[in-house]
């Protein structure tokens, strides 16, 4: 018989070793996945994880890199502080489209001023109060009248995908447009555009910010009294209170970060990137961004490259569409067993199995 | 004490419905039952009486098949008794009504009942069962109520019905009084009367002596897991009762000499609800505590420690002037601000409460003395200052750890007890409030945590220790009170207490509310029983 017996202290080996092996047994699964699909699995995981970064065209794909990892993980480390206080904010795709309609309409407000010292940091500003506000809408229903907030901020994104498509439709569409949907190019607007800093490289400021945003959440888990406040309220929310920890006052801070960073990535995605607000601006980054957080093990330095991971299968995910035909579910799927096997790996870290021989007398 | 065969006074003298012979359950750590040995009769009702971990619950539970005795054994009606499991248990004819109810509230009364039964009858049929039942022993049910809109007094009267219905010849009640109202009393032992009188054999668990006085014929009282006496209670006084619930071999104090400081902490008439689901209400507590003493609380679990604990660390606010340190209103501070004053506590549940089961015991040392410790500077933690301070303890208490990284659920409860109270009195409280201090616990953790206390009052601090262990309280604190049903009675000085003064401070029936215990429901919860 195969039982799981609770280790004494979790392990940390199997902590760091879970990912990786997550990452194999996803690779294998998928394998067979792809070869009842009738494509040859070596092939297809090779164009996932190899030809993006070593490829024959991997000069486009790197740039791509850093453009799809920025904004996961900038939301993925917002969002791995609540989770590790037990605060489980699952809207951050909401967030990020209403810090990006915010940072967008300020820009837009300008138009066509030329003051780029001014503007761009206003809409910066913007975009984060946007994600802000949005989150604290949940956090203010859970700590005033107790409602679950992972169904209030899920709920609250497709209120905000109702916004942007107003948005897109109405206050914020372009003059110019010919009536076609969305607002202007802010990339065409100098003083509110989110350049490329280096031609080719995908970096730009939502990636900067992204890095920066892990350095923080880094120094801020392991030495302020905030980190430790909030992981100890993650671990055992009675004995939080027990040290003087203010339940309602940490949920509302733990919603706030993760919405201003959401809100941020919003904005340098429609500054940058995107380009404009319309109706398909968001690409569910915000849903992405949960399953980088865990498989970074809601640890700052695993969420920045699980958030390359991640972005490695959107872009080879993509170049196994367009060169091997493999269909978008089967990719989607893919990245969801990331998860599963994560998850299900996971119970190594607190357990061992054991093989009982003989049943014990 | 111990009856010979069919030589009581009541003269009955049928042979022994239930006997039980040498009980033996130990769990790790602690045994539950040892040597338990007692007879009952049909037509009874026998008492099973005594603290809460005197072994009440396990003793029943084994009759009822829910666990199984490392030795000993029972006999039912004359035949060996062992069942393996409670379905057994009904086989065999016993039948018990737990303390707290599995009831689906979302279904009707005869809904619930079925599900309970191993073959259910037609609906219908059911129906008119459980109307005859009901009208029989006077116990007024309608079959057809949802069980979300009934008392608890109704939803224990289908738990009942449902025993009944399997016409049970041995039927067990476990604290059944503790969530009716005196008018639920009152019809519940009317049909309890009934049933004795149709010739069954009711076991009533209870630590209320008065309700006990009122009802059982026969009274087996248990004490630390063995039996300490048995009679019938009629006979005796609550205070004789009392006495050998409580123990006879309980050390009472020599008068203390020492001089009582200052009044450190005090709480005048303060009213508190609880949080909890299951929580007490504190009514009116007023206590002070003075430099030097300890002040020892006692009572059953249930009655209201944890709430009063609360109160005191500052995890439950009250009006500002309801909680005074010297003349400072602090009712209204959180537990930081208390901490900074010098205001400390150690609450009874060592996992999950007093420490982070997951986290390392450096960063439990952060938990609690973050501020007195100074190991917060403009917001970040100097990790190396919360090293030595848990490092400290480790080595002032005597904690067996690999090390100070080692995470609070890898230490046995003994070390982890040593770490949450050394943890408080390094940072050198002013006040120190402790919960459960020494609970489950072996003797000599046990006596170097006392002794910890002890030099702590002695330094001049003020120090009240919550308690359920009688002698742990008599050994060391300087004035006794006892909490019951929310309400904390008058402290004494220790020394001079008499054993029937201590034993009617805690059987809910202090000073000279006597004559009105017996009407009173208490809302007691049984939570501090070894069990696994």
């Amino acid at each position: 018989m195969i039982r799981l017996e609770r280790r004494p202290a979790p392990s940390r080996a199997w902590a760091w070793a879970t990912p990786l092996l997550a990452v194999l047994a996803t690779m294998v699964a998928g394998g067979l996945l792809f070869a009842f699909l009738g494509k040859d699995p070596l092939l297809v995981i090779r164009t996932i994880f190899w030809d993006p970064i070593l490829g024959e065209f991997a000069f486009y794909y790197r740039g791509q890199l850093l453009v799809k990892a920025g904004p996961l993980v900038l939301i993925a480390i917002g969002l791995s502080l609540g989770f590790r206080a037990g605060v489980w904010n699952i809207g951050a795709e909401g967030q990020y489209i209403m810090g990006a309609i915010c940072g967008a309409a300020v820009g837009l407000a300008f138009y066509p001023l030329e003051a780029r010292w001014l503007i761009f940091p206003m809409m910066v500003l913007a975009g984060g109060l946007g994600g802000f506000l949005w989150a604290m809408i949940p956090g203010i229903l859970r700590t005033r009248f107790n409602t679950n907030e992972i169904l209030v901020s899920l709920l609250l994104v497709y209120v905000a995908e109702q916004i942007l498509a107003w948005m897109a439709l109405g206050p914020l569409r372009s003059p110019d447009g010919a009536g076609f949907p969305g607002s202007r190019n802010l990339r065409h607007y100098d003083a509110a555009a989110n350049h490329e800093l280096i031609a080719g490289s995908g970096m730009h400021w939502g990636v900067v910010a992204a890095f920066i945003a892990v350095i923080l959440g880094h120094v801020l888990l392991s030495r302020h009294i905030l980190g430790f406040n909030i992981r100890l309220a993650g671990a055992s929310p009675r004995a939080a209170r027990f040290a003087g920890v203010n339940p309602g006052l940490l949920v509302l801070t733990c919603l706030g970060m993760s919405g201003a960073l959401a809100g941020f990535a919003g904005l340098f995605e429609v500054a940058g990137p995107a380009g404009q607000i319309n109706i398909d601006f968001n690409v569910g980054y915000g849903f992405t961004a949960i399953i980088v957080a865990f498989l970074g093990r809601l640890h700052p330095v695993g969420i920045l490259l699980a958030g390359f991971l991640m972005a490695l299968t959107y872009i080879g995910g993509e170049a196994a569409q367009a060169t091997l035909g493999v269909p978008a579910a089967a990719i989607q799927a893919f990245q969801g067993m990331l998860l599963f096997f994560l998850l299900a790996l996971d119970v190594m870290t607190n357990y061992r199995v054991r093989f009982d021989v003989r049943a014990r007398a | 004490m111990r009856r010979d065969a069919g030589g009581d006074g009541a003269g009955r003298v049928s042979t022994p419905l239930l006997e039980v012979q040498g009980l033996r359950k130990a769990y790790p750590g602690v045994v539950a039952n040892d040597d338990v040995s007692f007879s009952a009769r049909r037509g009874e009702v026998h008492a099973l009486l005594g603290e809460n971990g005197a072994g009440k619950s396990t003793l029943v539970k084994t009759v009822y098949g829910l666990l199984r005795p490392d030795e000993g054994r029972m006999k039912l009606d004359g035949r060996v008794y062992a069942p393996a499991s409670p379905h057994d248990a009904r086989q065999a004819g016993v039948a018990m009504v737990f303390q707290h109810f599995s009831l689906f509230e979302a279904l009707d009364v005869a809904e619930n009942v079925a599900l309970g039964m191993e073959v259910p009858p037609p609906m219908r049929e059911l129906a008119t069962r459980i109307r005859d039942v009901s009208e029989t022993y006077g116990l007024p049910l309608d079959p057809n109520r949802l069980v979300g809109t009934l008392s608890a007094g109704e939803r224990q009267r289908v738990e009942i019905i449902r025993c009944l219905l399997q016409d049970p010849q041995v039927l067990i009640m476990d604290e059944p009084t503790s969530v009716l109202t005196p008018q639920e009393v009152a019809i519940l032992f009317e049909t309890l009367k009934r049933l004795r009188a149709e010739g069954k054999l009711i076991l009533y668990i209870s630590h209320k002596l008065e309700e006990i006085r009122a009802l059982c014929d026969w009274a087996t009282i248990l004490r630390h897991g063995k039996v300490t006496g048995s009679c019938d209670p009629r006979q005796k006084s609550a205070r004789e009762l009392a006495e050998t619930m409580v123990g006879s071999e309980l050390a009472l104090p020599a008068a203390r000499t020492q001089d009582p400081g200052e009044v450190a902490l005090s709480i005048a008439g303060l009213t508190a609800t609880s949080g909890a689901a299951f929580g007490t209400e504190l009514k009116g507590i007023s206590l002070d505590v003075r430099r030097g003493e300890i002040l020892g609380i006692g009572g059953v679990a249930g009655n209201g420690q944890d709430e009063l604990l609360a109160v005191l660390s500052g995890e439950s606010r009250s009006p500002p002037e309801s909680v005074l340190l010297g003349d400072l209103p602090i009712g209204s501070f959180g537990p930081n601000e208390r901490r900074a004053l010098g205001v400390l506590a150690a609450p009874e549940e060592r996992l999950g409460h007093a420490t982070a089961p997951d986290m390392s015991l450096v960063e439990n040392a952060a938990l609690s003395g973050r501020r007195r410790m100074g190991m917060v500077r403009r917001g970040f933690v100097n990790w190396s200052k919360a090293r030595t301070h848990a490092e400290s303890v480790i080595e002032r208490f005597d904690v067996r750890v690999p090390g100070a990284g080692s995470v609070a659920r890898s230490l046995s409860g003994g070390n982890l007890q040593k770490f949450v109270i050394g943890r408080e009195i390094l940072q050198q409280p002013d006040v120190l409030v402790v919960n459960q201090p020494t609970w489950g616990l072996d003797a000599a953790a046990a006596a170097a945590i006392r002794q910890s206390l002890l030099d702590l009052a002695s330094q001049g601090a003020a120090v009240i220790v919550i308690s359920q262990d009688l002698d742990e309280l008599m050994e060391i604190s300087t004035r006794f009170s006892a909490l019951n049903e929310g309400r904390l009675s008058k402290p004494r000085d220790t020394a001079g207490l008499t054993l029937e003064e201590i034993g009617l401070m805690l059987g809910g029936a202090h000073d000279l509310e006597i004559g009105l215990a017996a009407s009173r429901p208490g809302r007691a919860v049984e939570a501090g029983e070894p069990v696994p």
